[in-house]
């Protein structure tokens, strides 16, 4: 009763797929799959669909409508226009930028320093400070608000962007610094050596060696505290405030929901403004954001 | 590597005019954060370089809050790139080239100092200390004697509900991520277009929390019965013949659909780690419990499950870390008014609305006796890896 010896190869090619029973091939499997795509897509697509529905028609009829009779609806800019114009979502798009270009870069930099010093250059309480930053690891940033609060508002840094810069990468620094030590640490040691004999101080070591061989992590970090930084709520809230002058998008959208609770042709727009420049990221950069979202997940 | 070697020492050189042009451009950054920090900087400035240019009308203008502030705004947004993003780099060119000229023997003992001052000292002011001034400050009433009212009132009912709810968040959103996640993992890893389909559930990672808030607050969007549902869940929900439902703001059904928008972000995330993960069990070990008769599903629960539990245990703290922080989701569907309160959103609340920060000091240090397991572990993990 000799069973035919499965061939190696088939093995290997069906490695990814653990199970491969035929009754999970069948239909069920697929409608489930099916549902929990739709699912995750649906309440998107009717933001989306509504952002682009006559402000009258989306509180009367389901935006899924719209989608069976497209060409009884009036499709229109004109939420765009308004949210961006009047609700002040263009100025804070631009805040946002101002906000979180610096808030990226800064903590990129200081970390990226840091953990050279700390994986290359041997000094004193070397081991301590690194203890301490894999300490401040996961210490919520509800722990900072108030002091820093008191700080802020006596030097005159609330409300301002220097400020918000500051506290973004302050927060954001212990990820970082863990992150780039782990991967800058890993570097072959020769490639430093050979660099000193031929003259490199500490200086160009860091930044013609360890800095473009890191481009990896870099990446993967920049994109996290990007997204972290853009999509952030409180910390805005706290030290930039409601004033239209620096709030920034999510600020803007928290606004709109309570002031205009029910003005669904705004918020929709509001919305899907907040999340463009994600989705862009995302859809551009889909490998390095997976890697990035991953490598920022212990925050 | 030849390369650099045939050119030696040459390439390494410090030029003097690194050092000076870093010099200049900082005292430029100086100047930019003087801009800056300035609430009206930007027309303020916009405004003396249109009387230079002689437009004193314009200038009239933005100094009224008035005229190009489009501008004034776009102006203030360069400066921001230029100091934000060069100023930090010319900070540390500058300070390594002033330190290069030293004698070797003072050099390398300042050098790694110039390297980890700037981190060390943010950290120390934005984390260190704080920290511990909020601890001190949890046990201060307003006129900063001790006293030990601030954990008394956590205690008193509206707090014994706003702990039960972050418990509830603690346990529901967390177990729903990471089973939700483990589920897709296993039935995405069958389908052939399994990148497609991991695109839909990963994508909401990318929107804010606010965002994420909008959008299923759409969804559950309440009309009263006689009138048409545009709110999605109630239109499937009266299309069975139910009366329609107030989600978001009748308790207790609110904590559930408050919690559906977290796990829907967070189910992407555990997804993409547990998918991964799955690929990396042996295919040997796989194709062993077959031969040994192991149906599918005892495939999956008593080996792989088992074989990934490392993944799953981070997992599950890195979301539960998520879910005990949890503040935009609350604070934008109702600032926590319909029994739904959670500690952050408290905190926030007795910061800007009650001046008693002192409470909020009780709160923040609960957020952070809670992680403190979590922050121990981290740290035994790390002493038995390092070598440092």
């Amino acid at each position: 009763m000799a069973a035919p010896a499965k061939p190696i190869a088939r093995a290997s090619k069906e490695r990814t797929r653990f199970w491969r029973a035929p009754i999970f091939q069948s239909l069920p499997l697929r409608i489930s799959v099916v549902v929990i795509c739709l699912l995750w897509t649906l309440p998107t697509a009717g933001l989306f669909v509504s952002s682009f529905r006559n402000p009258q028609l989306i509180t009367q009829t389901g935006w899924w409508t719209a989608l069976i009779h497209p060409f009884e609806q009036g499709w229109t800019l004109q939420n765009y226009q308004q949210v961006i114009g009047s609700n002040g979502m263009g100025e804070a798009f631009l805040n946002s930028l101002i906000v979180t270009i610096p808030a990226t870069v800064i903590p990129i930099t200081i970390a990226a320093f840091a953990a050279y010093a700390f994986a290359w250059i041997p000094f004193r309480g070397r081991g301590i400070l690194f203890t301490l930053v894999v300490a401040l690891l996961v210490v919520p940033l509800q722990m900072a608000l108030i002091p820093i609060l008191q700080i802020y508002s006596a030097a005159s840094l609330y409300g301002t962007f220097i400020g918000i810069w500051l506290a973004h990468t302050a927060f954001g620094l212990p990820l970082a610094i863990f992150l780039l030590y782990n991967f800058m640490s890993q570097l072959p040691r020769d490639l430093f050596e050979s660099a000193a004999i031929d003259g490199a101080s500490a200086f160009q070591g860091f930044t013609r060696i360890a800095l473009p061989l890191s481009i990896p992590a870099l990446g993967a970090f920049a994109i996290f505290q990007f997204l972290w930084v853009w999509n952030d709520l409180l910390v805005a809230l706290v030290f930039l405030g409601p004033g239209a002058d620096v709030r920034v998008m999510p600020t803007a959208l928290f606004n709109l929901l309570g002031a205009y609770g029910g003005a669904w042709h705004l918020l929709t727009a509001g919305a899907f403004l907040t999340m463009l420049v994600p989705l862009a990221v995302f859809l551009v950069l889909q490998r390095a954001f997976v890697r990035g979202i991953l490598a920022g997940s212990v925050k | 590597m030849a390369v650099d070697r045939a050119q030696g020492s040459g390439s390494y050189g410090t030029s003097r005019i690194v050092l000076v042009g870093s010099l200049v451009g900082l005292v430029l950054a100086a100047i930019g954060i003087t801009v800056l920090i300035d609430r009206e900087g930007g027309q303020k400035l916009l405004a003396s370089i249109y009387d230079m240019l002689g437009n004193a009308a314009g200038a009239e203008a933005l100094r009224n809050g008035q005229g190009d502030q489009f501008f004034a705004k776009l102006l203030l947004g360069a400066i921001a790139m230029l100091v934000g993003v060069g100023g930090i780099w010319l900070l540390f060119t500058g300070a390594s080239s002033l330190v290069e000229r030293l004698r070797p023997a003072v050099r390398d003992r300042i050098l790694p100092l110039v390297f980890i001052a700037p981190a060390v000292v943010l950290l120390a002011i934005y984390l260190v200390y704080p920290a511990v001034r909020t601890v001190i400050g949890s046990f201060q009433d307003e006129a900063g004697a001790f006293t030990l009212a601030n954990w008394e009132s956590l205690a008193t009912p509206p707090f014994v509900e706003i702990l039960r709810n972050n418990i509830l968040w603690l346990l529901i959103g967390t177990s729903g991520s990471v089973g939700l996640g483990l589920l897709t993992a296993a039935l995405f890893d069958r389908i052939r277009r399994e990148a497609l389909a991991k695109v839909f559930v990963f994508l909401p990672l990318a929107i804010s929390l606010v965002g994420a808030t909008v959008i299923w607050k759409f969804v559950y969007a309440w009309q009263p019965a006689s009138q048409p549902q545009y709110g999605l869940l109630n239109a499937v929900w009266t299309a069975f013949g139910f009366e329609p439902i107030p989600w978001v703001t009748q308790f207790p059904i609110n904590l559930p659909a408050e919690m559906v928008i977290l796990i829907w972000l967070q189910t992407g995330f555990a997804m993409v780690v547990f998918s991964a993960a799955i690929k990396g069990v042996s295919t040997e070990i796989i194709e062993a419990a077959r031969l040994d008769g192991a149906s599918e599903r005892q495939l999956f629960l008593k080996v792989i499950v088992p074989m990934i539990r490392g993944t799953i245990i981070t997992v599950t703290t890195t979301i539960a870390i998520v879910t005990l922080k949890i503040f935009d989701i609350v604070m934008s569907i109702s600032g926590g008014r319909n029994h739904d309160d959670v500690v952050a959103v408290r905190m926030f609340a007795e910061m800007f609305q009650f001046f008693n920060d002192g409470r909020a000091a009780a709160l923040a240090t609960v957020l952070f006796i809670a992680v403190l397991p979590v922050m121990i572990v981290n740290l035994r993990n790390f002493r038995r890896q390092a070598a440092m």
